[in-house]
């Protein structure tokens, strides 16, 4: 029988964690950056006042989120075999979270008080000044712990990115375990480092959320 | 023929500032304004009055361009407001149109309505800046000048949050000035203001109607205020105008019983 844990292989696991961490990090940073601004993007073309704009974002919107995301990372990588697996996993990854960001910053728009919108109006402010100057900082400064709540989800869910065969942590640390024939040591440690990296950004957010509160 | 020397030689006196034909406003089943007609001629500073539900503040967010009419026009300076002219037709006006005639009015709102991201003065200098055109500097120094004439001087840096009501409303008032306009529009400017601060808002509004010729539309409960600050006074009920005067005469000797009803319940 093998022992359960060895922590000359702890040890060992370590290095090649923190590569596969690297591959987590910049998935979720450029995924995070990808969905902040498509998920604005799709919030402001729902109001628009075009139903041609309007009707085909809601659908693709819909039908994103009604999807799970390991069938759209799958479906991305076999339609686009010219492009490299983490590129697909950035963009599914983003385009998938921007429609739930999308939704935040509506909630957010939605909570600018009609009189700005008029005072604007008042102004003669055109569209652009109006939500780059007016509604936008309001709306977004009300967003941003939802927002951040949404970037430590992502980030728990770049693992997924092993079905398109990207070598992040969570794959490194199964690819570790199968050259070992022990799984246990690399599989505790991914999940730590998940924790160490996350809990403070949670607190971050808790933070915020008190600060920003009126 | 271009149309502004056919109105130049058709219309001798000039043109109201502001004219009202046929002005039709409903919500839903409700009729607020019902074929409304009236003018105001330049530098006219008028009151409305009238119970609430009259339809008083419906007509400056009509002007604001905040509601939008189901029927008749609305002419600023002889120009439609609502319809631009396309050749001899009367079309209804791009949102671009509507933007450039609505530079010629501004507002105060009865809830300030500032922006709260912004300090005082980016509030007073953002729509000279990027809508008029104007450079930093001066934007700046008339922003300086008009919270000196609210009586704001060393508030420029503040935050919205961190003024009294009262300042709020002047800020407000600055920023509504800023952009020059030859109409303002004052909806119920006092209604959200403790009462002992109601006066220094007032005293500010007279100054400025006293000093400038600008073209005031006026909706408020303040009887007092009316009478000092407006030449006229139109009498509103029912989305009609029941009567209209100076207010002298309309205040000490009102002729229309309802006009009577209605100012023995508010004096």
């Amino acid at each position: 029988m093998t022992d359960l844990w060895s922590w000359d292989r702890a040890f060992q696991a370590v290095p090649v964690l923190l590569e596969g961490f690297q591959i987590t990090l910049l998935a979720t940073a450029l995924g995070m950056v990808v969905a902040a601004i498509l998920g604005l993007a799709i919030a402001i073309s729902r109001r628009s006042q075009f139903r041609i704009i309007r009707w085909p974002v809601g659908a693709m919107n819909e039908f994103i989120r009604q999807t799970p995301l390991v069938v759209q990372l799958v479906f991305a990588y076999y339609l686009f075999t010219s492009i490299s697996p983490l590129q697909i996993g950035i963009t599914v990854i983003g385009i998938h979270y921007a429609t739930y960001m999308s939704e935040v910053y509506r909630a957010g728009i939605d909570g600018v008080a009609p009189g700005q919108w008029e005072a604007t109006r008042a102004l003669s402010m055109g569209p652009v000044r109006t939500w780059r100057a007016v509604i936008l900082p309001q709306a977004i400064r009300s967003t941003l712990p939802a927002l951040g709540n949404y970037a430590v989800s992502m980030f728990k869910e770049t693992p997924f990115l092993f079905a398109i065969s990207v070598v992040e942590m969570v794959t490194a640390a199964q690819q570790f375990g199968a050259q070992h024939f022990q799984y246990i040591e690399a599989i505790t440690l991914a999940g730590l480092i998940f924790l160490i990296a996350s809990y403070p950004t949670s607190l971050l957010i808790r933070k915020l959320e008190t600060r920003l509160a009126y | 023929m271009p149309t502004k020397s056919a109105a130049r030689t058709t219309a001798v006196p000039e043109p109201p500032r502001i004219q009202f034909e046929g002005v039709v406003k409903k919500f839903g089943l409700n009729t607020v304004l019902d074929g409304l007609d009236f003018s105001v001629a330049r530098g006219d500073r008028v009151t409305l009055i009238g119970p609430s539900g009259s339809g008083k503040t419906t007509i400056l967010r009509l002007l604001m361009t905040l509601e939008e009419a189901n029927g008749g026009l609305i002419s600023i300076d002889g120009e439609p407001f609502t319809h631009e002219r396309k050749g001899k037709r009367l079309v209804a006006a791009s949102e671009k149109y509507k933007r450039r005639m609505r530079t010629k009015i501004g507002m105060v709102f009865q809830q300030f309505n500032l922006f709260p991201n912004m300090t005082v003065r980016e509030n007073i200098t953002e729509a000279p800046q990027h809508v008029l055109g104007q450079s930093k500097d001066v934007a700046n120094m008339r922003a300086t000048e008009l919270l000196a004439q609210v009586g704001l001087e060393g508030k420029a840096d503040a935050h919205p949050s961190q003024l009294s009501g009262g300042q709020q409303q002047r800020v407000a008032i600055a920023r509504a000035l800023a952009m020059e306009p030859k109409i303002l529009l004052l909806d119920e400017v006092t209604s959200s203001l403790d009462p002992e601060i109601v006066a220094e808002v007032l005293a500010i509004l007279r100054d400025i109607a006293l000093s400038t010729d600008i073209t005031m539309l006026i909706v408020t409960h303040e009887m007092q205020f009316a009478r000092d600050v407006s030449n006229r006074v139109l009498m509103f009920d029912g989305g009609r105008i029941v009567e209209e005067d100076e207010p002298e005469a309309i205040f000490t000797n009102p002729r229309e019983k309802r006009t009577q009803d209605f100012l023995k319940a508010v004096l």
